[in-house]
């Protein structure tokens, strides 16, 4: 797929637009036309800015594997504003627990946070995206240099298991959903774990090839 | 553990008889007066100018001063926010799919330890002296609700089967119907759905089987066409589209406690000082505000009535 340069930011805008739509939709609502979010906007708007914190975080880990497998090249410049919204999502999802479930009284949200292990897993998956945010600017990346900048960045391996977990413990019987969350991820991380595991073979098959040379040969 | 015995109902919230039977001359009259109106259409029991579905209206529904004053939820959430498992764990599956239930005809056997087992055609229960209960309904998610239920007392059905001595719980089943019930396909829950109450607590005044709501019959959504309300329990223990009632002498085992034994128990009493596993009881969300802003009262409100039924009782051992 090869696309001009200027189609490619044309599309990158339309994404970073497009990926406003649920939180916009949700000011919308609020501010005009409170029952378009149900009878239970806030239940609505945990629900749907958690769900797309899970989505953005899928969508950051499926860069790689797109590239990779389909020589999407161009996915790369889009990684870090998806990992982006991914937190961005991650924290509007915690101010509606913060002040719609417990009107910001503080002694209940930190009794709730180490108490429920799913909210204790939640928090966090969030506190870890937090340097990973951080640290998402150009400066950064060259102030810490690609190396270290890499291994921290792969807290995200942690971070989308969490967000996982945090959502199939929280659900009540119905599984369906975090099932299918859990199994998106498996086959993210999983190309992964392949991907290493092909690289391991071929490096050994040509060691097994091409032996070092014996001192005394 | 203090239990607080908190007097929720103050006397001053209980509309003394004069007053209300005026009201409802002056509702009567204003319902004369808009039928001559444009709009020509008043709810039953007073509660004018609440848009509905429109359905069945029941007569001769008379006023309870078991009833709560605060304002009753409109009818539009309270029929498009619902917890019908079997139409779906969606809060809107039931109203979109509830539709396919078939409420006529229907029976509801009653048997067990009684002296008179009977099944009672849906037509017989609608004949029972009914009223409009206004009752605060607390689920077990921390949201809330007010509803203006119509029905009668669970202890005048019980009368007419007469319970034998054996009988110390009572089992409602509703019904498990996999062609016209989408959501029991899925093994969420132990099919059919079957709740169960202490006797004593079955024969509470505040324990009614509810056929209507807003003055009409039930919506399908809220269980039509006939179902258990039990306001100081999460709204889980209020059975609906039940088919069937059993008088036992053991303490059934209930869908939810076959689901989730740590999370939900027998009792159930609303209680704030009893956290769920994952979540907190301490507030409560009033439907449709945004915030939970509400303290969760001990058995919703109902202590005064009810408090007593447990007496001496360990209320987190049995939650």
């Amino acid at each position: 797929m090869a696309l001009s340069a200027r189609s490619m930011s044309a599309l990158k805008a339309a994404v970073f637009l497009a990926a406003l739509v649920p939180v916009a939709r949700i000011g919308w609502a609020l501010a005009f036309d409170p029952d378009a979010l149900g009878a239970n906007p806030a239940e609505f708007i945990t629900r749907s800015t958690g769900d797309w914190t899970l989505r953005f975080l899928l969508l950051t880990l499926a860069v790689t594997p797109l590239r990779k497998a389909l020589g999407w090249h161009w996915l790369a410049g889009w990684r870090r504003m998806l990992g982006l919204y991914a937190f961005f999502y991650g924290v509007t999802h915690f101010a509606s627990f913060v002040s719609f479930d417990h009107v910001f009284v503080l002694a209940e949200i930190l009794k709730d946070i180490v108490k429920r292990p799913f909210i204790t897993v939640g928090v966090t998956a969030l506190a870890l995206m937090l340097p990973l945010a951080i640290t998402s600017t150009d400066r950064m990346v060259r102030r810490l240099g690609a190396k270290r900048w890499r291994a921290l960045h792969r807290l995200v391996y942690l971070i989308a298991p969490l967000g996982v977990l945090h959502f199939w413990w929280m659900v009540k019987a119905d599984l369906t959903e975090p099932a299918i969350y859990a199994a998106l991820l498996t086959v993210l991380l999983g190309y992964r774990v392949a991907a290493r595991l092909r690289e391991a073979k071929r490096k050994a098959a040509r060691n097994r090839r091409a032996p070092l040379p014996q001192p005394n040969a | 553990m203090l239990i607080r015995r908190p007097d929720h109902i103050r006397p001053a919230e209980i509309t003394p008889r004069p007053f209300y039977e005026r009201r409802r001359a002056l509702l009567k009259l204003a319902g004369a007066g808009s039928a001559l109106g444009a709009a020509g259409l008043l709810a039953a029991a007073g509660r004018a100018a609440e848009p509905t579905l429109g359905l069945e209206k029941l007569p001769n529904v008379a006023r309870s001063a078991l009833s709560t004053t605060e304002p009753a939820t409109a009818y539009k959430y309270v029929t498009t926010y619902n917890n019908f498992y079997e139409f779906g764990t969606d809060k809107d599956d039931p109203m979109q799919y509830a539709k396919r239930l078939k409420v006529r005809p229907w029976t509801v056997a009653v048997e067990g330890e009684v002296e008179r087992p009977r099944t009672f055609a849906i037509e017989d229960l609608l004949k029972f002296p009914l009223e409009e209960r206004v009752y605060r309904l607390r689920c077990v998610e921390a949201w809330s609700m007010v509803v203006p239920w119509v029905g009668f007392e669970f202890n005048a059905l019980a009368k007419l089967v007469q319970p034998t001595s054996r009988a110390r719980f009572v089992e409602f089943v509703t019904a498990y119907r996999p062609e016209e019930m989408p959501g029991v396909r899925l093994p969420v829950l132990d099919w059919p759905y079957v709740e169960g109450l202490r006797i004593d607590e079955a024969m509470h005044p505040l324990t009614i089987m509810a056929v209507g709501l807003y003055g009409e019959v039930l919506p399908n959504q809220n269980g039509a066409p006939v179902r258990l309300v039990v306001p100081w329990k999460y709204g889980f223990k209020s059975a609906k589209s039940i088919v069937r009632i059993r008088f036992v002498a053991q303490q059934p085992k209930t869908a939810w406690e076959k689901a989730a034994p740590n999370e939900y128990g027998f009792y159930s009493n609303v209680n704030p000082g009893v956290d769920h596993p994952r979540w907190s009881q301490r507030r409560e969300r009033r439907i449709p505000e945004l915030f939970a802003k509400r303290e969760t009262v001990l058995f919703n409100g109902y202590g005064d009535q009810v408090a007593r039924l447990y007496a001496g009782m360990d209320l987190k051992k049995f939650y």
